[in-house]
């Protein structure tokens, strides 16, 4: 399937873009950051701490476990800071 | 329910008195502004802060609209700023109406403590020798334990 993904704050600096479109086959969030950790070591050395890490599917937040059969868009961030 | 995701400042009193224009069967208003705080020793140049186009507007909807299920509320508005902002600059503010003062308070003091920490905003401090990305407070997480 093809997805977007997208990147903020520093895990957009780790990464080095903000966004990609990407083919894949993993089945969940946690199986995606895998697949691109192997890829290459920015991803690698992004992902490696996933309680720093926080995920949303199509705009909503989602779980490291949560499925991708239907999902468009991923996100990945780190814990917000709004306010 | 008004709620406004924007680089360009606002003007707190208009939108206070506005607010209260509106919310004219109201019996309490209380409002919030955050304000950019620089560093004690007056070092922070900037405060930079980043959002999640789109997820940010549904998430910000989703914290009204939960408040609104919590408590009787007449009115409740959502200001927060986006881009480079310098110390001083108001950031975001809310509003919140209704008949007595007790929904009023608790649903301002929920509407931050929740946009705080699950509206997509990140902050970034930067100084004359540096940036660095604010990180979450554990205490900001702790404080929605108590909803």
């Amino acid at each position: 399937m093809t997805l977007e993904i997208l990147y903020f704050a520093w895990v957009r600096e780790r990464i080095g873009v903000p966004r990609e479109t990407i083919e894949t086959d993993a089945a969940t969030v946690a199986d995606l950051l895998q697949e691109l950790s192997a890829r290459e070591d920015r991803y690698a050395l992004a992902f490696s701490d996933l309680s720093a890490l926080r995920v949303a599917i199509d705009q909503d937040l989602a779980d490291f476990d949560s499925p991708l059969a239907s999902a468009r868009e991923v996100a990945l961030f780190p814990p917000m800071t709004g306010g | 329910m008004d709620i406004r995701v924007q680089s360009a400042p606002f003007d707190y009193g208009q939108e206070c008195a506005k607010f209260a224009q509106n919310a004219a069967n109201s019996g309490a208003i209380v409002t919030f502004c955050g304000i950019v705080r620089d560093h004690d020793d007056g070092t922070l140049t900037s405060m930079d802060i980043e959002h999640y186009p789109g997820m940010t507007e549904r998430a910000l909807g989703r914290i009204a609209d939960d408040a609104n299920r919590r408590w009787s509320l007449n009115q409740c508005l959502i200001i927060h700023r986006y881009g480079p902002l310098r110390p001083g600059d108001q950031i975001m503010m809310v509003a919140t109406a209704s008949r007595h003062r007790s929904d009023a308070f608790a649903a301002a003091e929920f509407l931050m403590d929740y946009l705080k920490s699950r509206a997509p905003f990140w902050k970034k401090e930067v100084t004359r020798t540096g940036s660095e990305w604010v990180a979450a407070k554990d205490v900001d997480e702790d404080a929605l334990k108590r909803w």
